[in-house]
């Protein structure tokens, strides 16, 4: 049996009146990846918000590594070794590709974890070595992705979770993303996912949570899933 | 030479408009509101360096500057952090409230009539032709270091660098572990310190205080910070400097002296019509 390491119980977040979540529970064991996919609107990016105190919620207990963070503040969580690379990558544009990754350090204080820190995430992202100095909002879309996951890798995270990180990439670039992700957990994090491209997601899941309109309406190993009729008929288009 | 003196003059006073409008344009980049009391600090700075004045001015300058940051961070905590995720309108008024609030305690403890407030007797430096007041080359000396040392913390030092995160999206630098609250705390007593400074320097320039003395000069560096490009911090420094340059020009000749502030505004207008993201500001563009 593996430590869990993230455990959602019976979440509710609602939007004034509107009820976004409506009871989901799920959790992440220690070096897994696990994926939540659904389609627009499911509750997906509400999930993550959540889960890393951008958003609080109404009902439910979250824990991490047998904390309570139902209440702790974002800029708290990520200290505790959970990051979130959130949708549309929110780099700082008016920051060089440098400065945004010491940015992401901004609560280690452990000078020797910073520089491995860094140099692991120029071993997987070269692109990001060679454009050190650049302003961030030069880079390209796929650069600009690459720029948000080596950010997170900077807090010296033990698990990272991923808000659509294919999201307006080419295939190829889809494709070395997930890669990316894979890494990770070759790295010793564990990786929550949230996805739209349910076929990618799944091929590199251990397990995986299908969020409808605020509710998990399906669960399992990804393995298993991924044969699942109604699964794939809704999700994986075929 | 009358013109060289003239542009000390009006970069003098530009610099002291450059240190208000920085104020106002951190603010407004990082909390995202119009911070209109901004200028009574300017008023409440003055008068506590009258309070301590007794005691020695430099004393007097740092109780100044360190009773308004705390005052801008009570403003703050109280009046606008409840109102964060408010409509800007409310926030905007509260800000005209607090502004209105400062002044009537000012007048219910030192009277509506101005006071004198003399820090130092300065003389006049004569060079040839040239005759520029000591005083202004102190406020232009001070104001230089206080810009540049304020880009350089901005650009190197970690809470600099939070505080530019902060300003482009505070929900990502909340999950790089910056305490937003924090960093807009830090930008409130930061922009009330230099206020108190800027008092400084127009009690240099004249020496008289009243309860609403802060509104124009509030307004004209709102006016610069503008010009420049609201959040821009470079663009509150040009701003400044150059709504400086032009008041003393214009108030140099004696035909359009009177229409001084109307030139000003009218500026401002007319730029906004033609840039209206300021010399420095930036459109934003959005990369999906």
């Amino acid at each position: 049996m593996s430590e869990t390491l993230l455990e959602v119980k019976d979440l509710e977040v609602c939007y004034g009146v509107i009820r976004a979540l409506k009871g989901i529970s799920f959790k992440v064991d220690r070096g897994e990846i696990v994926s939540l996919i659904g389609a627009n609107g499911a509750g997906k990016t509400t999930t993550l918000h959540t889960v890393t105190g951008l958003l609080h919620p109404a009902a439910g207990t979250i824990t991490y590594k047998g904390q309570d963070l139902t209440r702790t503040p974002a800029h708290k969580i990520v200290s505790m070794g959970l990051v979130h690379v959130p949708e549309g990558r929110r780099i700082f544009q008016s920051l060089s590709v440098y400065e945004n990754l010491v940015m992401g350090a901004y609560s280690q204080k452990d000078k020797a974890k910073f520089e491995a820190n860094m140099k692991l995430v120029f071993e997987l992202f070269p692109r990001l070595c060679e454009r050190k100095k650049q302003m961030a909002g030069t880079l390209s879309g796929g650069e600009q992705q690459m720029l948000a996951m080596g950010r997170a890798l900077l807090s010296d995270p033990e698990m990272v979770v991923l808000d659509e990180p294919s999201m307006g990439l080419s295939p190829l670039l889809v494709s070395e993303v997930f890669e990316i992700v894979k890494t990770f957990r070759e790295n010793g994090k564990t990786v929550l996912l949230v996805e739209q491209n349910a076929k990618k997601a799944m091929s590199i899941s251990d397990r995986v949570y299908v969020l409808e309109t605020g509710s998990i309406i399906n669960e399992g190993k990804a393995s298993d899933l991924i044969n699942d009729e109604s699964i794939k008929k809704a999700y994986l288009g075929e | 030479m009358e013109f060289l003196t003239t542009f000390v003059n009006g970069l003098s006073l530009g610099g002291i408009y450059a240190m208000i409008a920085l104020g106002y344009t951190m603010v407004y980049g990082i909390a995202k509101m119009l911070n209109f009391a901004h200028g009574d600090i300017i008023m409440v700075g003055g008068y506590t360096i009258l309070l301590f004045l007794a005691v020695n001015p430099i004393v007097a300058i740092v109780a100044s500057m360190i009773f308004c940051m705390l005052l801008g961070i009570v403003i703050e905590k109280v009046a606008y952090k409840p109102l964060r995720g408010a409509s800007p309108l409310a926030v905007l008024i509260t800000a005209i409230g607090v502004s209105y609030l400062l002044q009537s305690i000012s007048q219910m403890i030192f009277g509506s009539a101005p006071k004198f407030i003399v820090i130092a007797e300065l003389g006049i430096l004569k060079i040839g032709g040239l005759s520029i007041g000591y005083s202004t080359i102190i406020t232009l000396a001070c104001s230089l270091v206080v810009m540049i040392a304020l880009s350089l913390f901005v650009k190197f030092s970690k809470t600099g660098r939070a505080m530019v995160a902060v300003s482009e999206d505070k929900g990502a630098a909340q999950l790089m572990g910056i305490n937003v609250n924090n960093i807009i705390m830090i930008t409130f007593a930061i922009g009330s310190a230099l206020a108190a400074l800027a008092s400084v320097f127009f009690l240099l320039k004249a020496p008289t205080m009243s309860p609403t003395f802060g509104s124009l000069p509030g307004i004209k560096a709102f006016t610069a910070a503008v010009i420049g490009g609201i959040g821009s911090i470079p663009g509150a420094m040009l701003g400044g400097i150059l709504l400086g340059v032009i008041e003393c020009f214009a108030q140099s000749v004696p035909v359009i002296s009177p229409y001084t502030d109307a030139i000003e505004f009218s500026i401002l207008i007319i730029l906004l019509l033609v840039k209206p993201s300021g010399l420095l500001g930036k459109k934003r563009r959005e990369k999906v």
